[in-house]
């Protein structure tokens, strides 16, 4: 505890809490688009740090993780919507939500997660696929899905009379729909950023970690590497299913297209890019990767009509194209990503002092 | 029964396609442990291509036969090129990087090749030049067109080629050494950056064979549509037993008729419930099940625990 | 300090294992009595290692079984076999590379602690009670091998022999009754062994059995109270190492003849 209390910690604590206070009335001078894009940075932080935990600390590759995060929307769209004509309350559908999400790991992942590495990867896959397949093609002959139209018209998060849609004024400022909801992200963000390091230090957390760096040794010491596994996939499945609920909320509306899977590999890669299994990396992989796009929307247009003074591109697949080359030349000169844990880093620099030699 | 004999036949055409492209992902796989996701975009532009140069030929008076020989060549010539340049320019400087790091780029490739292509050719469907003659024939039941015997009999011909390379020539015997065991296969004089190279160049090749077929045989090609067409390849490759090249072999020709089988009877299977638009679940549900139960796929090598 | 009580501690009965034709262990019996320091011995491909795998839940025997500490010891999983109180560790060691030494101690610490995910979570008191027990104890057994010094870096930048070390310091941490060291002195020069020679002294001393499987004849002979011999996959002899030593079997085996 005494950390806290460090002059220097205080000081850059009290700094990051007036920033992430502070953030939306900026972005939201850029108008409210930029707030939602924020929303959304700090959503994939969520989710990013979700999949931290099976990917970065037990080493598990799921390429599926949005199937997760699918179930956990839908929960909340067909528990909170004119579509069943259900409406009931968050702490009713959130932890629904979380419990089918983690019921749905633990069937994924107790036949699966025996396979190695990279066929876990391409199981995971699939069933992220199929999660997809069936929401596309649930709305026959009994509608549950409502299909490829999605659902519509969903309520948003409230606490009591207290909703995040439309605008709020509390101290004589006006709070619109997504800086509520960016205030309550923040907090969720922060309440899963501890628990990832309460986790990273813990017996289970040395347990993943034990698993991903040699399953044998792990086993030979007595760890039930099944089970163990079996947790983190659950742990990270709820999380995908809790930001799922938020997610509908907030949008108001799903569709599979949400859930297809480049969004599970866009998640991957902000793990990877940020730094696998290293908190403040994987933070940092999140937003970048998620407002880089959306600040390429905005930049890659107007730069060519300065430059050209036409449209030389299509700026949609200008700014996708931009994106893979980022990804790719990140991997190429940091290759442990671009924040990795202290020891990470040392571990490659030596490596690469070894080829030189 | 007419339905089964047809569904088993359309199953074989898909099959032996996603075979061809199945080989691309087993052979680096094999040699380098790496998911190369960009090869479903290879197999695209193989077919992008074809589509340039072949219909622009056709149009220019050419016969269509020289005309389709000459883009089936181009686009292997580009593909080739195109799986060196992958290699040699995203994968090689990974070699040593953690695992994870390779399969982002192999992504962030894949992302870039897709928009490159839809710059190029752009977001909509074109039509694939009608490089063979229409023919129906019907045997037993079930209908065939000659599209569907060329495209199994020429990728059965060139699977039975790749098989000769790679068990009767030198650099065959290379790859199969570096498979192995890189480090010894290197001390033992094996240059492993030009099997790596050729690993990626040969599975380029057959990539945009594969894509000038699914081209002649669908009539329309997308700049999307090396995903799903890489990942069931995939899926085919991991059924087989990644790595293994008659695995990735049967693994398609297995995965094309299951789809096709299932696709042709779901509706009835189910009652009704389910419909045909679920066929793409067919790959996946299989492949679990496959794992499950054989966990190194159905012709794998047993990679047991060692202490 | 245990003294020799009645019942054997480990009890292997007619234990077989074949890997496609090859028969790696044929009906091999013997019996580890508690508090001596038990010696493996053979040529190369005897089978001493996969005797070890099977008696530690790594393969499951085609014959025959174990009986432990009084009770069957059921080997279908490791993490049975470290529940039951026998650890191991590896001829080519396997320690958690990119974990700090002191982790890997932790690590071991596991099969004898509860804390699940939600004491994490919460924090709870009991919890964190716990976790700085496991702390604590890790950090004496790094202090008992010696390599305390090492505690924060990672177990893969340790030298050859603080690595071996390493290892037998996460194996004491499950608390076993029968600790397996498989060819402990491996790849060590003459210092190493002298010293790895009074560690497993002195873990004896301090009440845990020791089976050591070692190519190390002299080592073996002048630190263990009994040695069975394996040759292709059978047992030759097992008794006190004066007789074993002059044994023409064994003498063969070793020769070749």
């Amino acid at each position: 505890m005494s950390k806290w209390l460090n002059p220097r910690s205080f000081f850059g604590v009290t700094l990051i809490t007036i920033a992430l206070l502070g953030l939306p009335f900026v972005a939201a001078m850029g108008g409210q688009a930029w707030v939602r894009i924020l929303d959304f940075a700090i959503l994939y932080v969520f989710l990013a740090l979700g999949l931290n935990i099976v990917v970065g600390y037990a080493g598990l590759l799921d390429l599926g993780y949005i199937a997760f995060y699918a179930v956990g929307a839908y929960t909340w769209a067909l528990l909170a919507s004119p579509h069943f004509g259900l409406h009931l309350p968050i702490w009713v559908i959130l932890p629904i939500g979380a419990a089918l999400a983690c019921i749905a790991g633990v069937l994924l992942g107790s036949p699966t997660l025996k396979l190695r590495g990279d066929y876990l990867a391409i199981v995971t896959l699939g069933f992220g696929e199929i999660v997809r397949i069936f929401m596309n093609n649930l709305n026959a002959p009994v509608n549950i899905t409502n299909g490829p139209q999605g659902i519509t018209l969903i309520d948003p998060v409230a606490f009591g009379d207290f909703r995040f849609s439309g605008n709020t004024q509390i101290f004589g400022l006006t709070l619109s729909g997504p800086m509520k909801y960016y205030y309550l992200l923040v907090a969720l963000a922060i309440l899963v950023v501890i628990i990832n390091l309460r986790l990273q230090n813990s017996r289970i957390g040395r347990a993943w970690q034990a698993i991903r760096e040699d399953e044998i040794a792990a086993k030979a010491v007595g760890i039930n590497t099944r089970n163990v596994k079996l947790l983190a996939f659950a742990m990270g499945a709820s999380f995908g299913g809790i930001a799922g609920g938020v997610f509908a909320a907030m949008q108001g509306f799903v569709s599979p297209e949400s859930f297809s899977l480049m969004e599970s590999i866009m998640i991957l890669a902000m793990v990877v890019l940020g730094g696998m299994g290293h908190i403040p990396g994987v933070i940092l992989g999140a937003v970048l990767l998620s407002i880089l796009p959306e600040a390429l929307r905005y930049g890659v247009g107007p730069i060519q009509m300065a430059l050209f003074g036409k449209m030389m591109v299509d700026p949609e697949s200008l700014r996708m194209l931009v994106f893979g080359l980022a990804l790719v030349l990140v991997m190429r000169f940091k290759p442990a990503g671009l924040w990795p844990s202290p020891e990470r880093k040392r571990e490659l620099g030596e490596k690469q002092a070894e080829v030189k030699a | 029964m007419d339905i089964f004999l047809q569904q088993i036949v359309n199953g074989l055409v898909q099959g032996s396609i996603y075979a061809l492209v199945a080989l691309g992902y087993t052979m680096v796989y094999g040699i380098m442990g790496l998911i190369n996701f960009a090869h479903g975009e290879v197999v695209m532009i193989g077919t992008l291509v074809t589509i340039t140069v072949a219909g622009s030929l056709i149009n220019a008076g050419m016969p269509v036969a020289l005309a389709g020989m000459a883009g089936l060549g181009a686009s292997m010539l580009i593909c080739m090129a195109l799986g060196w340049g992958l290699e040699r320019i995203a994968y090689r400087p990974l070699r040593n990087a953690p695992r994870l790091t390779p399969l982002i780029t192999a992504i962030g490739m894949s992302i870039v090749l897709q928009n490159l292509a839809m710059m190029i050719w752009g977001r909509n469907y074109l039509t694939f030049p009608p490089l063979l003659p229409k023919i129906n024939f019907e045997l037993a039941g079930a209908h065939f067109t000659a599209i569907q015997v060329f495209i199994v009999v020429v990728s059965g011909a060139t699977m039975a080629g790749l098989l000769a390379l790679i068990y009767r020539t030198k650099l065959g015997m290379a790859m199969r050494a570096t498979a192995q065991n890189p480090a010894v296969a290197s001390l033992m004089g094996v240059n492993i950056n030009r099997v790596i190279a050729a690993a990626f160049v040969i599975g380029s090749a057959l990539g945009a064979l594969a894509g000038v077929m699914v081209g002649t045989y669908y009539e329309i090609a997308h700049y999307q549509m090396g995903f799903m067409l890489g990942l069931k390849a995939f899926t085919a490759a991991v059924l087989g037993g990644i790595g293994n090249l008659a695995g990735a072999m049967l693994g398609g020709v297995l995965l094309g008729i299951i789809e096709a089988l299932g696709a042709g009877y779901i509706g009835d299977l189910t009652g009704g419930f389910l419909g045909s638009h679920y066929q793409d679940i067919f790959a996946f549900v299989v492949l679990i099940v496959v794992l499950m139960f054989k966990p190194s796929g159905l012709f794998g090598e047993k990679t047991g625990d060692r202490a | 300090m245990s003294t020799n009580l009645p019942t054997p501690l480990l009890e292997a009965k007619a234990v077989a294992k074949h890997f496609g034709g090859v028969k790696a262990l044929r009906d091999v019996s013997l019996t580890i009595r508690r508090g001596e320091i038990y010696g493996l011995i053979g040529p190369n491909g005897a089978g001493k290692t996969t005797f070890f795998n099977c008696m530690t839940g790594l393969y499951v025997p085609d014959g025959g079984g174990f009986t432990f500490d009084g009770a069957p010891l059921v080997a279908d999983a490791p993490q049975h076999a470290a529940a039951r109180g026998i650890a191991r560790t590896f001829q080519n060691i396997r320690l958690f590379g990119n974990m700090t030494a002191l982790e890997n101690v932790m690590v071991g610490r596991h099969v004898r602690t509860r804390a699940g995910i939600v004491g994490a979570m919460l924090n709870t008191p009991a919890t964190r009670a716990e976790e700085a027990a496991i702390r604590q104890r890790a950090i004496e057994l790094l202090h008992y091998v010696r390599i305390e010094e090492r505690a924060d870096d990672l177990a893969k930048n340790l030298s050859y022999g603080d690595q071996r070390r390493l290892e037998i310091a996460r194996a004491l941490a499950t608390e076993p009754k029968l600790l397996c060291l498989d060819e402990p002195a491996a790849g060590m020069n003459a210092t190493e062994t002298e010293e790895l020679r009074d560690l497993i002294e002195g873990i004896r001393h301090d009440g845990t059995t020791i089976l050591l499987i070692e190519h190390d004849v002299k080592l073996v002979m002048g630190l263990c109270d009994r040695v069975a011999v394996l040759d292709y996959g059978a047992l030759v002899i097992e008794d006190v190492p004066a007789v074993v030593q002059k044994d023409q079997r064994v003498i063969e085996a070793y020769l070749g003849a």
